[in-house]
């Protein structure tokens, strides 16, 4: 057995002298290896992790959202039909919300308008704030339901008429803060301007780098909306199982309305993080199939000093399986610590970086990318794929050539250095 | 010692261009003796040498090392064998390079997984006999050409070998360094051990030490 261990250090200290020997070709693998592995995990790593902040995001979203449609589009929701729906069995509260988009030609950038609370008399309601909109009755995942956060937070700022809370990306693109001004085109052509009153929390940004929160008399002066209508209305329902029974009675009683339940937007999320993530590893697959074509050129063309120094080995009284373990031995660490070293470059990268290399394709889109820190999550299951598509290959695209390099005559390999 | 009983080495067979090495060769080495095998270019004598130090296999024929049959072993008793019994200096040193003159050396007993330590002071002690000690540390693309000679003597002996197998050992040598090897040959020689050489050197085949000289031609032993 200590011989055994004595023979491995051996063949191990062989090996890393051998990589060494070559350096300019095995850190030039080594960086390419190295480079495939943290756009790989940098993706992977960043979709499965946004998915996540998303799903925990949207958690305190409402359950569901009933919007009018008319000829297929979205339309402005009668305030009449507020009492309709609270009508229905299993409702457990309804309120109106005003919101909207406005677009800044100035930055080119597209913003979201939201009221954060009404004071509808029609709900049931005292009035609702944003911070309410939490549902504390989830159901399905126990981690996601104990760890929901908030869609938006408020911190200190007071909304009041002629005020806005704006979200950070907003701040960031306009640089603009607490006390500033910022004009808006109305409806009728008229210049309103409203005074920033705080910004919102940069815990949400993901889905609040984009928002402004305003009261709902600058919402109707502004898009010049009467106050028998509202944008949509977001309904609570007593039992979350019942969300789909809720929202087909919805859309029984009121025929112009489209319930939107919050799984729903869960899976639109879902959906565009996975063909987003999906686009960027098709892109890359590109490098990948380049890298293993490189890897099996490098692998299967041994050099003649290659060769010349398996000779030597199974001339002096190296058997083939230790040629094959010591070559087995230097792939496993080419691929091993490019492995690694991609995996915790990815991971910093992701996680401490905001991803600074592909935040163009993942995330946000206009010009107002959210600027928010991933909860590192790592999936195991996606590491061991990883894994598996990466050093696997490499390692057995190394071991067949030398095996066939290996099994060659110690007689030939002594003609071969000698004469 | 060691015997071969009508030993065929034919390459290619089957093949348009199939060449016939070794044609019924007998042999018997013995013992504590030096044997030179001489003849001409292609003559047979570097595949006899590859047969006699289990690196290849005869076609037919059998070989015998000491009692034991070894024609028919698989690879792994033979590279067992082979590592424990013989030790083979080239006619080209063949020392890899990149590394040290004493990595060099301790290379051949690497699979046997000795303590570290012991193999290391076993090779220096090998370097310091061939007075080479002090290069030990050297990389062997700076040695000389006497001086990568020697390192592969000393690699050939680390594993304590009975048998030396040498290969047209002064191919490569002048004058001078080919009378010292012939001098490290007699050291051999008498501490016991059994050495196989090939060569067309007369300064080899007609050194007073060798015992015996076997004469190739075309595959075949001349009488």
């Amino acid at each position: 057995m200590i011989n055994w261990i004595e023979k491995q250090r051996y063949i191990i200290d062989f090996t890393i002298s051998s990589l060494l020997r070559r350096k300019v070709k095995n850190f030039g693998l080594l960086a390419l290896y190295t480079l495939i592995v943290f756009m790989l995990a940098s993706t992977m790593f960043f979709t499965y992790s946004i998915k996540k902040e998303a799903a925990l995001i949207l958690k305190g979203a409402p359950e569901i959202v009933v919007q009018k449609i008319v000829a297929g589009q979205h339309d402005l929701l009668p305030v009449s039909y507020i009492d309709t729906i609270k009508k229905i069995r299993g409702v457990a509260a309804v309120e109106s919300r005003l919101w909207g988009y406005y677009y800044d030609s100035l930055v080119s950038a597209n913003y979201t308008l939201l009221t954060p609370f009404t004071d509808d008399d029609s709900t049931d309601n005292t009035q609702s704030s944003a911070k309410k909109t939490v549902v504390e009755s989830g159901s399905g995942n126990q981690q996601l339901d104990d760890t929901s956060k908030p869609l938006f937070e408020l911190g200190d700022a007071v909304l009041e008429p002629g005020t806005l809370i704006i979200g950070n990306g907003i701040a960031r693109l306009r640089n603009i803060g607490k006390g500033d001004y910022m004009p808006f085109r109305a409806f009728d052509g008229n210049v309103m301007n409203f005074n920033i009153a705080g910004t919102l929390s940069s815990q949400s940004e993901l889905v609040s780098s984009d928002l402004m929160l305003i009261t709902e008399e600058g919402f109707r002066k502004l898009f010049g909306i009467d106050k028998n209508y509202v944008t949509d209305v977001t309904v609570a329902v007593s039992n979350p199982s019942e969300v789909e029974m809720a929202a087909s009675k919805i859309r029984k009683r009121l025929s112009e309305a489209r319930p939107i339940a919050r799984d729903e937007i869960l899976r639109t999320y879902d959906s565009i993080f996975n063909w987003r993530g999906g686009m960027m590893i098709v892109i890359f697959s590109a490098a990948v199939l380049a890298f293993v074509i490189f890897a099996w050129d490098k692998a299967s063309g041994l050099s003649a000093g290659e060769k010349r120094e398996i000779g030597i080995l199974k001339a002096v009284g190296w058997e083939t399986s230790d040629v094959i373990q010591m070559k087995f031995w230097e792939g496993a660490k080419v691929s091993l610590t490019a492995f690694f070293t991609g995996v915790i470059l990815a991971y910093v990268h992701v996680f401490f970086t905001g991803s600074i290399v592909f935040e163009p394709a993942l995330k946000g889109w206009s010009n107002l990318y959210p600027n928010f820190k991933l909860t590192p999550f790592v999936n195991l299951e996606q590491l061991t794929t990883l894994f598996f598509l990466t050093v696997v290959p490499y390692t057995v695209a190394t071991i067949i050539p030398i095996w066939r390099a290996a099994t060659i005559d110690p007689d030939s390999a002594m003609r071969f250095t000698g004469e | 010692m060691i015997e071969l009983v009508k030993v065929k080495k034919v390459f290619n067979a089957g093949n348009p261009s199939e060449f016939s090495a070794l044609n019924s060769v007998n042999l018997f080495l013995e013992e504590n003796q030096v044997t030179v095998l001489k003849g001409p270019s292609g003559s047979g004598k570097t595949t006899l040498l590859s047969i006699v130090g289990c690196m290849s296999r005869p076609t037919a024929g059998r070989v015998k090392l000491r009692v034991l049959e070894i024609t028919s072993l698989p690879e792994r008793f033979l590279t067992d064998i082979r590592r424990k019994t013989f030790g083979f200096i080239f006619q080209q040193p063949n020392l890899i390079k990149g590394i040290s003159v004493l990595d060099n050396v301790m290379l051949p007993a690497y699979p046997l997984g000795e303590k570290r330590s012991h193999l290391k002071s076993k090779a220096m002690k090998g370097l310091a006999e061939l007075n080479i000690a002090n290069k030990a540390a050297s990389k062997v693309e700076w040695l000389s050409g006497g001086e990568a000679q020697r390192a592969s003597i000393v690699r050939a002996l680390i594993n304590d070998p009975h048998i030396i197998i040498a290969d047209e050992p002064t191919a490569h040598l002048d004058t001078k360094l080919s009378y010292r090897f012939m001098e490290i040959i007699e050291k051999f020689k008498a501490e016991g051990k059994t050495v196989i050489i090939t060569s067309h050197d007369p300064l080899v085949y007609e050194s007073s030490m060798v015992d015996k000289v076997v004469n190739l031609r075309d595959g075949q032993i001349e009488d």
